[in-house]
């Protein structure tokens, strides 16, 4: 019904409001925002994601360029064929021009590939997995915020250089975990670090006492958590229940955000060092962009998958105006050209295989002692430059790559 | 109940019995032949995959009284073989599908003879236990990707000649599947064969009394229901041209129970209908995200609590005659 109003808006729009643009495809550019909304990565993503897509709109100043921009969103709830039927729809009959978002590797790569039949954009910011610039590289996505290779390489060179050189990895029992392992284990190893031992836990797990414990008599500095959501945070608790961090050795979550955090607590979740592509009290500006966020997302601040929407959005309506076209291929190939410039994660690029390069943050959770005020959770240890941050282009296997 | 004695005595009650039915086929083919110009084909391709997967299940509960828990494992092998077959051994789609449909045939027969030794609960938790240790499979074996799924399955030249990339030729490809599938179930269900299931499901003392071997009739049926399932999960796969572990997970058996409730339990069409309730719950709500599935929960709810028969179902008794 919904979707049916929406559709009848746009057509009432297009033949009212008139073409300001010659080459905008029914004169609306019209954004899709898809990701889980209800369920696991409602949080990172979700609602949150839409009002991060507005405000960029907003920001752009699209009204006053007399661009009609129109942002529709739907809930994947993490199930390809949901997700696929969804933005076959939006492309097929809703003219939906572009994708944002999409958490879940195996909803972003079902996406991937419809976006390249249709020829439309997509722009991904909640998935990991890092073969969406590798094997499965389309010149009809990008790739925005981060991805497993960069957390790997991240997480695993940078605490290995900050004195974290013997590691153990608990690993979820399934091809997502193991990648994670073995990319950081590959890291570690040539960074000069040792890996003590690993251990595989099922997927999905409830009780890792055994594993902990395993863990703690290695004597490893480092403890690698190869793994992601509830499995994460519930070897994140149960290592506080055993006082592992206090006993002196650190937690390295390989796939951690800030939301995670805050659902933990500091008391639970203080020493945990992780990877980050954005963090809000990184500078005056992302300050601001979180005031106003946070006032249109009741309360809740951004997570690097939120801020990775706004700035793939605003990145992709000055394609848009520069390239004088909505049409999806021309408008990523003119995002690769123009270097990207937003307040959120500065100045960077998109490469030819679509990977969007930015610096990326090792942050350790601060102690309840040190944190000042609500959503004050890092201490950042160390920043990744981007070309360092992202895995080389030519390593991806990506055809595009010349 | 379908009378099973004395085919001379109810010889024109049967063939008036199947003239309603005729008619209630033809409306639902005629449906799904117009409906495109109303809704969207990839979402109605969808609905017909999981229509013919959840009569293929109905079979089973509805008419051999065994309520299956793990009929995802029949749905995910269809699905992973013949995207398998038709991306990595780049078999044709009609061979493709054969190909999931056969592995979940043999698959069911295994299930099958470790199964239907049990009824009821024990029943359900033995086909829920060999699900999970086939989703655990599907979640490490190489072949699958794991949780990433088989993606960018190619839909390939039915026969050789006719391209399926084209929506139209794959929408009736569906339909042409779906039709036979339910077919198929409606002569089992009709035939001497199906009598004797419902014979098992009334009473299996009595047919064993009778001198029916019912473990035989039994496991038949559950072969049959798996294959189907599996023909379901094959077709499924090349319509969105990827297969992945949400077929293979333990909801998708819940969810097809409830798609047979709500439709109508033991009945031949309840299960399109109630595919169609649901699938069109989960796409057209999607809009309001977390709210999609309460409104599920309640419609269930309300279902369950006054009209129990399911949609199909109360039609059937307002008409008196079986649908």
């Amino acid at each position: 019904m919904g979707l049916k109003k929406t559709l009848l808006a746009a057509a009432v729009a297009a033949a009212v409001g008139g073409t300001a643009h010659a080459q905008i495809s029914d004169g609306v550019i019209k954004i899709g925002v898809l990701n889980d909304m209800s369920g696991l990565y409602a949080d990172i993503a979700g609602p949150g994601s839409v009002v991060a897509a507005r405000m960029a709109v907003e920001d752009f100043g699209a009204a006053k360029k007399g661009m009609k921009v129109e942002i529709v969103s739907a809930d994947h709830q993490n199930k390809p064929d949901v997700g696929s039927a969804v933005v076959r729809q939006w492309y097929d009959v809703d003219k939906v021009d572009a994708v944002f978002d999409v958490p879940t590797s195996s909803v972003a790569l079902a996406v991937s590939e419809i976006t390249r039949q249709k020829g439309k954009a997509f722009l991904v910011s909640g998935a990991a997995t890092a073969d969406l610039t590798g094997k499965a590289c389309s010149p009809n996505t990008i790739h925005w915020t981060y991805d497993t290779w960069m957390l790997a390489n991240g997480t695993g060179n940078a605490i290995v250089k900050t004195g974290g050189d013997t590691w153990f990895f608990i690993t979820a029992d399934y091809a997502f975990g193991h990648a994670l392992e073995r990319d950081t284990e590959a890291v570690v190893l040539k960074s000069g670090g040792k890996v003590l031992g690993k251990v595989r836990h099922p997927f999905p797990g409830t009780d890792f006492s055994s594993f902990l414990l395993q863990a703690q008599a290695s004597k490893a500095k480092i403890i690698g958590l190869a793994n992601a959501g509830g499995d994460t945070i519930n070897s994140i608790k149960q290592a506080a229940e055993f006082g592992i961090v206090k006993g002196g050795q650190h937690l390295a979550g390989l796939l951690v955000f800030i939301t995670d955090i805050h659902g933990l607590g500091l008391e639970t979740a203080q020493g945990l060092i992780f990877t980050e592509t954005f963090y809000w009290d990184l500078n005056d500006q992302t300050r601001a962009f979180t005031k106003r966020f946070a006032a249109a997302n009741g309360g809740k601040y951004p997570s690097m998958v939120q801020a990775g929407v706004y700035s793939s959005v605003l990145h992709y309506l000055k394609a848009i105006e520069a390239a004088k076209t909505d049409d999806g291929t021309k408008v990523i190939a003119k995002m690769k050209e123009l270097p990207t410039d937003d307040p959120l994660f500065g100045k960077g690029r998109v490469r030819q295989d679509g990977r969007k390069i930015h610096p990326a943050y090792l942050v350790e959770v601060k102690k309840p002692s040190e944190s000042k005020g609500p959503y004050d959770y890092y201490k950042i240890l160390a920043t990744i430059p981007a070309e360092q941050a992202f895995r080389p282009e030519k390593e991806g296997g990506c055809p595009l790559v010349k | 109940m379908t009378d099973t004695s004395q085919p001379s005595a109810d010889a024109p009650a049967r063939a008036a019995n199947l003239r309603h039915q005729t008619v209630a086929f033809a409306a639902l083919g005629a449906f799904f032949v117009a409906a495109p110009l109303l809704m969207y084909p990839i979402f109605l391709m969808k609905v017909m995959c999981f229509a013919l997967f959840a009569a293929a299940f109905n079979l089973l509960i509805g008419y051999v009284g065994l309520l299956s828990f793990g009929h995802a494992m029949f749905l995910a092998t269809g699905g992973y073989l013949s995207a398998h077959a038709a991306k990595v051994w780049g078999l044709p789609p009609e061979m493709a599908i054969l190909t999931g449909t056969a592995t979940a045939a043999v698959l069911g027969l295994a299930a099958g003879l470790i199964a239907i030794r049990r009824q009821g609960i024990y029943f359900a938790m033995i086909t829920l236990a060999l699900s999970q240790m086939v989703f655990f499979f599907y979640l490490q074996t190489p072949f699958t990707h794991g949780e990433d799924g088989i993606q960018a399955v190619p839909r390939g030249m039915l026969f050789g000649l006719v391209d399926l990339s084209n929506v139209w030729a794959m929408y009736f490809f569906v339909f042409a599947v779906t039709g036979a599938g339910l077919l198929l179930i409606y002569r089992i269900v009709h035939s001497p064969f199906g009598q004797v299931l419902q014979a098992i499901r009334e009473n299996e003392q009595r047919a064993i009394s009778l001198g029916y071997r019912t473990d035989r009739y039994k496991l038949l049926a559950f072969v049959l229901s798996a294959a189907l399932a599996g023909l379901a999960g094959a077709t499924k796969a090349l319509v969105f041209q990827l297969a992945s572990l949400t077929d293979a997970h333990w909801s998708m058996s819940g969810e097809v129970v409830l798609m047979t409730l709500l439709g109508g339990l033991g009945t031949v069409f309840g299960p399109v209908v109630g595919a169609f309730v649901l699938l069109g719950m989960e796409n057209y709500l999607a809009q309001l995200g977390s709210w999609v599935t309460v409104v599920q929960g309640v419609i269930f709810v309300i279902c369950v609590l006054t009209f129990r028969r399911g949609v199909i179902g109360e039609l059937g008794q307002l008409i008196k005659k079986p649908l």
